[in-house]
């Protein structure tokens, strides 16, 4: 123990992470009978394979087990703003846990250097019969202050959160805008060395979300405190953290560089190709509906999904209906490869759709789209009586593609994705009076 | 920012899934008193939130339970109480048997009712138990006010004759009491992580308990033979006789029977401790 922290110590680390396993149970946990339990620990003591685990299942899935980490190393140093990314269910959620003691690993460990505030989730513990003094109080009290630190910070959390004259109201009273505000402000003004955020930063009006931001980054920066941020706000990671990982599958598939963390995981990282088959893996939220799949998609006329700025762009798409459909239409939503959605194109309906396989001809028109690389999420839906929505299915990402810089007469200066934007809106008329 | 080494000494930590049973981590528990305050605060804070007759709820209960047991038990019933005077009799009983009671009962759901707030934020667990038998003693404190009162007035006519001199000891008592209530209770609340059925049962478990306990009856009523030991063996029994011959002046007190009960007190909150420490640390993965 001694010597591990002094190892730590000398090479200035907050974290450090070694072999991080965690293992769920699948099913009902309440049925378990405790005749299986006592089995079950019998063979663990002889040595033996768990007598109800089943083989033949995805590396992932053991058993009535699965792996939501599975094997982590990380090394975190002091005063590091590292940012986790991963597509839902890649296991970010587990690894705060641990990190933040809320649940106990089942194998490994982790050392960690200083107090921990974690952030799961900001307000925890609030009551609404309590004032908003009381709850700052309690909320502090939970997240590790003393009653002599919170009242040394009162006043700047409540000025910080803007509620003012309404602190000494119940909170039940307050609006939601009010009351995350309230509830951020008592977490962001802890002195712990280790702040652990996953998605707080979506509270509040968008003036309060940049207070935030700058707050955390002061934390991170300029006091010196590690801070390990989760989101699915690529521009807000971008902007806090100088390393990131992605996880994926319970593993860390990239530390690193923010930028190409984000590019990998967007998608855009991966090469280019003319034909993409869809796959369960590509519906991370699941198949919406049992009618209607879209299968796989080719790209017409072209060896690479690269185009040239205001090129038209031709898919087919190949798709599976299973039973007739009537009004089904498409719907792309766009990314930039940072992370920033940029919009999306709708198509018009196809009226009828009979049982079988069915190929669609699809196409786009790229005006606008500055030279970068993009991704698109393909989404099949219908409007239901209601005028209402009913998603069919959704692919993420559908296509990557490519915009390459095409060198016009009358624009002499690069596209500033950056400060600009990543579409170029319709030219506007300048005359000389 | 402190950065001194020797408080990054004490801040290290590791977490690994063979952490000891015996690693019980009370200094934190002690590093979170504020915590215990606040959240003893907040029992009664909430209790009597948006209720008309707020805190007098805390004498109307007792005194309303008393009545009707003085009713139903000393005078249909017919139950001798020892020469103490009936209202008085049930009055401390159902105080020192509600306190008891609360502190089971209310530990027993602590995983179920706190899953979402455990779930959030790490804090030493066993503040939520400290804090709900803190809470319970102050509300205790508050009831035996108003037995003191009526002990004054049946004082005064010479009714009854208090063991003055012992009520050094009844602080020691109370703590007992509350120990083994809230190790009881945590035993009962780490075993309803998994097996729901128990949850049904502690409200149930607990209204039969009170009839093992001699609460709505003196100890000296029951017959010499089976009933005696039984109710002698119930580690309640001898605390709350105890209780009642200190303040009141009348009680059974046997040694054995308080020795037992001494000893029981320590194993369920020693066990309590250890299993709740336990279940904490992956409990939110069965809830």
């Amino acid at each position: 123990m001694e010597e591990k922290y002094a190892e730590m110590q000398k090479a200035g680390l907050a974290i450090r992470i070694r072999g991080l396993k965690k293992e769920y149970r699948l099913g009902q946990i309440g049925r378990t009978t405790l005749q299986k339990e006592i089995k079950r620990w019998w063979a663990r003591k002889r040595g033996l394979e768990d007598p109800y685990s089943k083989i033949g299942q995805p590396k992932r899935v053991i058993g009535e087990r699965f792996m939501a980490l599975n094997g982590i190393d990380l090394t975190i140093h002091k005063g590091e703003a590292l940012g986790i990314i991963g597509r839902n269910g890649a296991g970010k959620s587990t690894l705060l846990k641990i990190i933040s003691r809320i649940t106990a690993p089942s194998e490994g460990e982790v050392e960690i250097i200083g107090r921990v505030t974690s952030m799961l989730e900001v307000g925890t513990g609030f009551h609404g019969e309590m004032t908003g003094r009381e709850n700052v109080y309690l909320n502090g009290a939970i997240l590790g202050m003393t009653k002599a630190e919170i009242d040394s910070k009162m006043d700047e959390i409540i000025d910080f959160s803007e509620v003012g004259e309404f602190i000494d109201t119940p909170v039940k009273r307050y609006s939601s805008g009010m009351y995350v505000k309230l509830a951020f402000s008592v977490a962001a003004h802890l002195d712990n060395e280790i702040q652990i955020m996953d998605e707080v930063l979506a509270v509040g009006d968008v003036e309060f979300q940049k207070k935030c931001l700058q707050k955390m980054r002061a934390a991170a920066r300029v006091e010196g405190r590690t801070v390990l941020y989760v989101s699915h706000n690529m521009s807000t990671i971008r902007r806090l953290c100088d390393r990131c990982i992605v996880l994926d599958e319970g593993k860390i598939i990239y530390d690193g560089n923010v930028d190409k963390a984000i590019s990998l995981y967007m998608g855009t990282g991966e090469t280019l190709c003319r034909e993409i088959c869809f796959t369960d893996k590509n519906r991370p939220y699941g198949r919406y509906s049992q009618k209607f799949l879209i299968e796989r998609l080719m790209l017409v006329e072209a060896d690479m999904p690269r185009y040239a700025e205001n090129e038209k762009a031709f898919f087919d798409i190949d798709c599976k209906a299973l039973q007739d459909m009537r009004n089904v239409c498409l719907r792309m939503e766009f990314w930039y490869q940072d992370g920033t959605k940029i919009g999306s194109m709708l198509s018009n309906s196809v009226d009828t759709i009979r049982e079988g396989s069915c190929r669609f001809r699809l196409e786009i028109d790229l005006a606008g789209f500055m030279a970068g690389k993009y991704s698109a999420d393909i989404v099949a839906y219908t409007v239901g009586l209601n005028g209402m929505q009913e998603l069919l299915d959704g692919v993420y990402p559908g296509i990557i593609f490519e915009v390459e810089n095409t060198p016009e007469a009358d624009r002499y200066v690069e596209w500033n994705h950056q400060y600009w934007g990543h579409i170029r809106l319709r030219d506007m008329r300048l005359t000389l009076k | 920012m402190k950065n001194n080494s020797n408080n990054d000494r004490n801040n290290y930590i590791c977490i690994s899934p063979d952490r000891s049973w015996t690693d019980l981590r009370l200094d934190e528990v002690w590093r979170y008193r504020d915590l215990i305050f606040l959240f003893t605060k907040r029992y009664f804070a909430l209790t009597y939130a948006q209720t008309i007759l707020g805190p007098l709820w805390l004498f109307l209960k007792p005194f309303l339970t008393s009545i009707m047991f003085t009713l139903v038990f000393g005078y249909i019933a017919g139950i001798q109480t020892d020469g103490v005077p009936k209202f008085l009799f049930f009055l401390c009983g159902t105080a020192v048997w509600n306190f008891f009671s609360a502190c089971v009962s209310d530990n027993a759901k602590t995983f179920i009712d706190n899953a979402s707030l455990f779930g959030k934020v790490y804090f030493p667990r066993l503040t939520v138990p400290v804090s709900k038998v803190t809470a319970f003693l102050i509300r205790f404190l508050i009831q035996i006010s108003m037995v003191l009162i009526v002990l004054l007035y049946y004082c005064v006519n010479g009714n009854v004759r208090p063991h003055f001199e012992l009520w050094i000891v009844l602080p020691l008592l109370l703590l007992q009491l509350g120990l083994m209530g809230m190790g009881v209770g945590i035993i009962i609340s780490s075993l309803t992580t998994k097996y729901r059925d128990l949850s049904v049962l502690v409200e149930f478990g607990i209204q039969l308990w009170m009839y093992g306990t001699p609460v709505v009856y003196p100890l000296s009523q029951l017959p010499q033979g089976w009933m005696r030991t039984a109710a002698l063996l119930n580690p309640v029994t001898a605390p709350v006789e105890l209780f009642r011959l200190i303040l009141l002046g009348e009680g059974l007190f046997s040694p054995a029977s308080y020795l037992w009960s001494l000893g029981f007190t320590v194993i369920v909150t020693v066990l309590g401790v250890v299993v709740f420490n336990h279940v904490e640390k992956t409990f939110l993965d069965t809830v």
